[in-house]
């Protein structure tokens, strides 16, 4: 999907490596907790719970912690929060091990919401916080500012403070550029206390439409009603010239219930055949059905990937308490190895920025990528629930009042009663009424 | 909202939209491009192209094509898995352009929000109703009406409600609402009343089917003026038409509305920004749905805004009229067994006369004019559009004049043909050939009008309420020339020239004959138009259900 207005700039927020192990003292302690929740439509929620102390003073005061405040980062367009354990070797040999952890959290703010429809940004207007000081745990501590598009022109747009070194390098197959602020680097902080990044368009922008990656996809549900529709996938290879192959991976709930036969794969009108089709039909109730397919992208084409499906009636207590919301079904994924621009040279892992590792490259050639279409959301028949309460009470008001009188007239009869004398029950109680002056029974 | 609050960068905004007509219309694609993505939506466009059966007077050509650009305002950290659409159709005569300008100033002012869930869409559409029809069959990816359209490249996931607006002026002293859809199919009630609720809530004037709200309901002014809005509704929905783009939402089970700003000579005028900020509320209400729409009724009859007739009591008057059909239907079978029983008792001892006499005959002698009547209505259904070439040739007629001429045509020549085959019937028992017919005649109307109310109950109730006296009254044996005036009086197209008549002194506009008489060829040529090019039911029910009935009881009127 294409996102409306990119930000050139993608602030990777990361604090330093191996920072459970420096902080570990005797009171303090790491507490780990896993919490596992099945939830009525069938998925499961995990939640993980890892809490480490740390002295307070240190965490509030400094490095690029001080940004990470709640109201400004829910304004956003996007965020996403990732937490990354591996253990590392720490000698050649391998015989003893540390371990790594990394947390990442990639937002993507606004233009339009924090910036009032202007492209000029500033931390101050993104994060109403300016970076003071470096974290003292922390042995490293930069700002990266992507400036690709802008480094040749310096008319349409200024940055401040000017950076005082660059670092270039191959992200994601094209060759970038970024303007590094050190914040260990006394020079950088003394001089003003604060360092507020700014970015200023000289000249307003062109609103002409944003670039396109060279592998995006779409999804959604063809067909209206009830009873049937098709599912649709849309994958886009929008380089000039080259075609890749692309895994796609589908896990389909089993109440829609899909008919393989109709899988159709076109690539510019004519038909595709996948180099490879793994399909696990699905059990009710057991497991969804899986779909895993090696598709050829041809260059500069749209693929579209259908496959029609039935929806199926669940069992009335298998109904979620909101059935009229929908059924989810769950993103699509989507592996490639995207051909690059630009050949990008191995990564050396201890010497480059963290952010370069997030997309590892074994050849200079492609990138890895791994793309998540969007959710779908499906109506299924809904039964109308307040039918069992309407049969039982036509069919008591039926037995009650019609069964009930044919039964009286069948089976009623009538018998001659003589009054009785009374006994002594009613001979006291006369008694008693004579006394109080009230007529007899 | 920064757009709008500005009277003179709204009325900048409002000339600058009116300035791009020239003399042949067209959407500025580019312009509205530019416009949405400076807003900060994701603009996309699609064209589409249709040959329509015959050229109308809107259109003028067979090939009508168009553009049509939907920006989309994508909600912040959702999924993009639901979506609310609001749509402005724009004509050819460029009605709508104050909707254009109130449509990019809501864009602009949502696009500021955070609280959106949704992504919503802004659909502008060309060639009003057939652009919206072209998007909404992209959308869903499907191919009802034969429309060729560039697909779709931008989706927001399962639409959940949409508002149409038209305005065509600047102030507007009333919001009039419009529920009927295609095929008489109507929204969820919960939408009207949010529409209901944001009118008291600022002030605005609102109108259902251009009438006021009756305020006192005590006195005999207040039902008077509450029936006469039931009785505009029914003739409405019964027509089967989208009034505006919602009706063509509604067969996808999107719940939509069309709001019509009213410009009429009163005092107070409301300007655009009451109405936004009436829109904005039914955006951020329809927002925080959880579920689709769907607590409320979808059968419904709409005395005023705020109150309705519910399916449980208006159905059961169709029920009754049917049954007035049933137990006829049933006179004439004891009539028929009657009969057989006495004329076999009576020769029973004589010669061996074909065994049974009865029912042979009546069988044989029905199928001739079912299958002629059968046979009229598919002509009546098939003929108009395909002969039109054959008869702009012969006749000096446009297209569209030469398809409504020869509908009404072969609907008289259906009244002049003879197709009784009284020949064998047998003499001995002369009235059961037309009970026969009759008995088959009236089940087959009591099925047909029964299948009617069922999906469209204002139709069903209107064709019952005319033709069921007219049905169950003939015989060969009354006084013809009026039996046959009667019949001909309930006939289909009598009773839609009737409710024509009707329906414009409902609206306090009456007609004289001869605007009556253009209207209904022109009412003819939409009904047409609109089978083919929406899929509306109207024209096929009338012509190969209804007349091919009616021509029965004709049959029956004229046996000898």
């Amino acid at each position: 999907m294409a996102a409306a207005m990119p930000l050139a700039l993608v602030v990777l927020l990361l604090l330093g490596p191996g920072g459970p192990a420096r902080a570990e003292s005797p009171r303090d302690s790491l507490r780990e907790e896993l919490v596992i929740t099945p939830l009525p439509s069938g998925d499961v929620a995990a939640t993980f719970q890892f809490r480490i102390r740390w002295d307070s003073e240190l965490q509030r005061e400094g490095g690029l912690s001080v940004l990470l405040k709640a109201d400004r980062l829910f304004h956003t367009r996007y965020h996403s929060q990732a937490v990354h354990i591996r253990p590392i070797c720490r000698n050649a040999r391998c015989t003893s091990i540390s371990w790594e952890l990394r947390q990442t959290l990639s937002v993507v703010f606004d233009a339009f919401i924090t910036g009032q429809g202007k492209k000029d940004w500033s931390l101050f207007r993104m994060f109403s916080r300016t970076l003071t000081e470096p974290c003292p745990l922390a042995s490293e501590s930069r700002v990266y500012v992507d400036i690709t598009n802008y480094s040749q022109d310096n008319e349409t747009v200024e940055v401040n403070p000017p950076p005082t070194t660059t670092y270039e390098d191959v992200i994601l197959g094209t060759r970038r550029t970024y303007a590094v602020y050190d914040l260990l680097d006394t020079a950088m902080i003394n001089n003003s206390r604060n360092l507020n990044l700014q970015l200023k368009w000289k000249k307003p922008p062109e609103n002409e439409a944003p670039p396109v990656p060279f592998l995006h996809a779409q999804r959604y549900v063809s067909g209206y009603g009830l009873q049937k529709g098709e599912l649709s996938t849309l994958l886009y290879n929008t380089h000039p010239y080259r075609a890749f192959p692309v895994l796609l991976l589908d896990s389909v709930p089993w109440y829609l219930r899909l008919y393989v036969h109709t899988l159709t794969i076109t690539s510019k009108g004519k038909e595709n055949k996948p180099s490879y089709i793994h399909y696990q039909p699905a059990q009710d109730r057991l497991q969804p059905h899986l779909l895993e397919m090696l598709i050829q992208l041809p260059a500069n084409s749209v693929t579209k990937v259908s496959i029609q499906f039935e929806r199926a009636l669940l069992k009335w207590t298998e109904y979620t308490p909101d059935p009229n919301h929908g059924f989810y079904i769950s993103p699509s994924v989507l592996s490639a190895l995207v051909p690059s621009m630009v050949a990008a040279k191995p990564v050396d892992w201890e010497g480059s920025p963290l952010f370069n590792t997030l997309f590892p490259v074994s050849d200079g050639s492609s990138y890895f990528v791994r793309l998540y279409t969007e959710p779908l959301l499906v109506n299924l028949p809904t039964p109308d629930f307040s039918m069992p309460y309407n049969v039982i009470c036509l069919t008591c008001t039926v037995v009650a009042v019609c069964y009930g009188s044919f039964y009286n007239l069948l089976t009623r009869t009538f018998h001659i009663e003589e009054p009785s004398t009374g006994g002594l029950a009613k001979r006291l109680a006369n008694l008693i009424r004579r006394a109080r002056g009230v007529p007899p029974l | 909202m920064g757009l709008l609050s500005d009277p003179v960068r709204r009325r900048a905004l409002a000339r600058l939209v009116l300035r791009l007509n020239a003399p042949l219309w067209a959407l500025p694609v580019a312009w509205l491009e530019r416009t949405m993505r400076s807003v900060g939506l994701e603009v996309y466009t699609q064209s589409f192209s249709r040959k329509l059966p015959f050229p109308d007077e809107t259109h003028e050509r067979y090939m009508v094509s168009g553009t049509n650009v939907y920006g989309i305002l994508r909600a912040p950290r959702a999924a993009s898995t639901e979506s609310l659409v609001f749509t402005v159709p724009c004509g050819s005569d460029s009605t709508n352009s104050q909707a254009v300008g109130l449509l990019l100033a809501l864009a602009a002012h949502f696009r500021g929000q955070i609280y959106w869930a949704k992504d919503i869409i802004f659909l502008v559409t060309e060639h009003d109703l057939l652009g919206t029809e072209a998007w909404l069959e992209a959308y869903h990816d499907v191919n009802v009406t034969g429309m060729q359209s560039s697909p779709l490249q931008g989706w927001a996931g399962a639409i959940q409600a949409a508002v149409a607006l038209e305005l065509s002026s600047d102030v507007v002293t009333s919001l009039d609402v419009a529920v009927e859809g295609l095929n008489g199919q109507l929204p969820n009630l919960d939408l009207l009343n949010l529409f209901q609720t944001f009118c008291q809530k600022g002030g605005l004037l609102c109108t259902l089917q251009g009438k006021l709200q009756p305020q006192d309901w005590t006195s005999l002014d207040g039902p008077l003026q509450g029936l006469q809005t039931l009785l505009l509704m029914v003739l409405q929905q019964a027509s089967g038409r989208p009034h505006g783009p919602h009706g063509l939402f509604l067969r996808y089970r999107v719940e939509a509305l069309t709001l019509r700003g009213i410009n009429s000579f009163r005092q107070y005028k409301y300007d655009l920004v009451a109405v936004g900020k009436a829109l904005e509320g039914m955006f951020r209400k329809l927002n925080h749905l959880l579920e689709r729409l769907h607590q409320s009724f979808f059968l419904y009859l709409l005395p005023a805004l705020s109150r309705f007739v519910s399916i449980g009591l208006y159905m059961p008057a169709a029920g009754f009229l049917l049954l007035v059909l049933g137990l006829k239907a049933l006179e004439l079978w004891m009539q028929l067994h009657e009969a057989g029983v006495g004329l076999e008792a009576g020769g029973g001892p004589g010669p061996s006369a074909p065994l049974p006499p009865a029912q042979g005959v009546g069988l044989a002698s029905l199928v001739a004019p079912l299958l002629v009547s059968q046979a009229m209505g598919l002509a009546l259904y098939i003929l108009p559009v395909l002969g039109q070439h054959v008869a702009t040739q012969h006749f000096p007629v446009g297209e569209a004049e030469a398809v409504v001429l020869t509908l009404l045509a072969i609907y008289v020549a259906g009244l002049a043909l003879p197709h009784n085959t009284h020949r064998v019937v047998s003499t001995q028992a002369p009235d059961r050939g037309w009970m026969a017919l009759k008995l088959v005649a009236l089940i087959y109307l009591a099925l047909q009008l029964g299948c009617i109310a069922l999906t469209n109950f204002s139709l069903g109730f209107l064709l019952a309420a005319t033709m069921v006296p007219a049905a169950a009254l003939t015989e060969p044996h009354g006084p013809r020339p009026l039996y046959a005036a009667l019949l001909v009086l309930t006939g289909p197209a009598a009773t839609l020239l009737g409710s024509l008549f009707l329906w414009r002194e409902l609206q306090e506009a009456p007609l004289s004959i001869a605007e009556g008489w253009q209207l209904f060829l022109a009412a003819l040529a939409q009904g047409v138009l609109e089978h083919y090019t929406y899929g509306a039911l109207l024209f096929p029910l009338l012509a190969l259900g209804l007349y091919p009935c009616w021509l029965l009881f004709w049959n029956v009127l004229f046996w000898k």
